[in-house]
């Protein structure tokens, strides 16, 4: 019964040489300055929401205009929407210039490839279904699994990393009068500025709920562990 | 083998970071001869700044158009942030249909000059349909009617060594721009919004539109202008007196 714990097909492959740090310096280090630049792109742009928790869909909106939506929270003048605003932008360069390194070294290395791309055999639904049963179940991996990425984790790395990062980036030039005043078309093909922030607003979203999945996962797999190996690099078992 | 490899990255490594530094020393020089570097490029947050300011100077070009709009794209409702000035001189000069209102400039320029309303009037006008996005994520599209400040500029003849034209205002929100957006053709001193007389809402007399700004930097209620060198010696140097509130002097993004 213990069994059911591993995913098979991913579950045994073969010894892993234990010497070999589990995740690479470079990893490392883009990882936990990835991870403090995204606090700070978080609490910068909170700062700069609740001036303005509305939002709207098109070019234009405002007070006194039809809003997609509003959030439970009251219009906060002065104050935060200042230092969010700088905290935001220091933070995206951080974010930005640390996930280009990332990024290239991944793609130099064949991390990527070599530890994040999905083998053909679990892509089936099979698979698939049987990976979301045991997250859901939260079974806690066994040793072996521990070393290799499960398919879902996977996804979820290459969907941040490939489509919502780059998404983020994208959506928040949008915004800019002059960044689009020499790329009109990175906010007309969006549908407009407000849309543009509308997307930035939901792409937040699914960040963190990535982030809050993350890190339970973390916490289900052995929290100390774990932290451990992203910051020494190996699992100390 | 392993220590060799060891030592010979900390060498490397070691003379990364001083090529490094040295690196930076260089392209902070270089940096500022080509007018990459805001005034408010110290403290905290003066990283982020100056690398914004410097990628968008880069990448925008004297003649890079804000994005422009149909007249039936023009909003509805056109919010404003805070409010005229309540006292005097402004609520003098606003009873008086602004007809006692100039204009000045001064500073580094071979002419300084006033002019008044009815003057600026009968320059050639300027009219443009732009965004006007806050900072605070609401945005409105309307029609701005001036005339190009490039225009007064070429009246009062820019001295060689103006870095920076300073706009100080009735309301005491005074800012400044670089002149590459001082020069720029969208850069307009408007008095009419939406085919009428601008608002006192939204800055009457006159009010600075920068497009390829955020709003902020559109300085309402205009009383002076005046071209510097530094910005050193005016407020508390940083350029504006939006960095004292938090906000950045630079604001293309």
């Amino acid at each position: 019964m213990a069994d059911s714990a591993y995913i098979p097909g991913l579950a045994v492959r073969g010894a892993v040489a234990f010497d070999k740090p589990r995740h690479s310096a470079l990893v490392r280090i883009t990882h936990w300055i990835g991870a403090l630049s995204f606090i700070g792109l978080l609490a910068g742009g909170i700062g700069i929401l609740v001036s303005h928790p509305r939002f709207y869909w098109g070019e234009t909106g405002g007070v006194g205009a039809p809003s997609l939506f509003d959030l439970p929270v009251p219009f906060m003048l002065g104050g935060p929407p200042g230092w969010g605003r700088s905290l935001h932008f220091q933070s995206a360069w951080v974010c930005v210039l640390n996930g280009l390194v990332y990024l290239a070294s991944g793609l130099a290395s064949r991390h990527f490839a070599k530890d994040l791309a999905p083998a053909k055999r679990d892509l089936t639904w099979g698979s698939l279904r049987r990976a979301v049963k045991s997250h859901l179940r939260l079974e806690r991996p066994g040793e072996e699994q521990a070393l290799r990425y499960n398919i879902l984790q996977r996804i979820a790395y290459l969907l941040v990393i490939f489509v919502v990062f780059p998404l983020m980036v994208w959506t928040g030039l949008a915004m800019s009068p002059a960044i689009t005043s020499v790329f009109p078309a990175l906010v007309t093909v969006l549908g407009g500025h407000q849309s543009a922030r509308t997307i930035h607003f939901f792409g937040t979203i699914a960040l963190v709920l990535f982030v809050v999945v993350h890190i339970a996962m973390v916490w289900r797999a052995g929290f100390r562990r774990r932290v451990g190996a992203m910051i020494t690099g190996t699992e100390g078992i | 083998m392993s220590s060799s490899l060891s030592r010979r990255k900390l060498i490397t490594g070691g003379l990364s970071v001083a090529g490094g530094a040295d690196g930076l020393a260089a392209a902070a020089r270089l940096a500022d001869r080509y007018g990459l570097i805001p005034p408010d490029s110290g403290g905290v947050w003066g990283l982020g700044e100056t690398l914004t300011y410097a990628c968008q100077r880069i990448l925008t070009s004297p003649l890079s158009m804000a994005r422009e709009f149909s007249r039936g794209e023009i909003s509805k409702v056109a919010p404003v942030s805070g409010k005229p000035p309540k006292t005097d001189p402004y609520q003098g000069l606003l009873a008086g249909g602004f007809g006692g209102w100039r204009l000045s400039i001064d500073g580094l320029v071979a002419r300084p000059a006033s002019f008044s309303l009815a003057e600026l009037k009968r320059y050639p006008s300027s009219a443009q349909i732009t965004q006007q996005i806050c900072e605070e994520g609401w945005s409105f599209i309307a029609e701005w009617t001036g005339v190009a400040l490039s225009h007064v500029l070429k009246l009062v003849g820019v001295l060689p060594q103006a870095k920076y034209a300073v706009f100080f205002p009735f309301d005491g929100c005074w800012d400044s721009l670089d002149l590459q957006d001082a020069w720029h053709p969208q850069t307009v001193i408007a008095y009419g919004m939406n085919g009428k007389e601008l608002p006192p809402d939204h800055g009457a007399p006159v009010r600075l539109k920068v497009p390829r700004q955020l709003g902020y930097k559109s300085v309402k209620y205009l009383s002076r202008i005046t071209l510097t060198e530094t910005m050193k010696n005016i407020g508390t140097g940083l350029g504006s007196s939006q960095p004292d509130d938090g906000y950045s002097w630079y604001a293309g993004i």
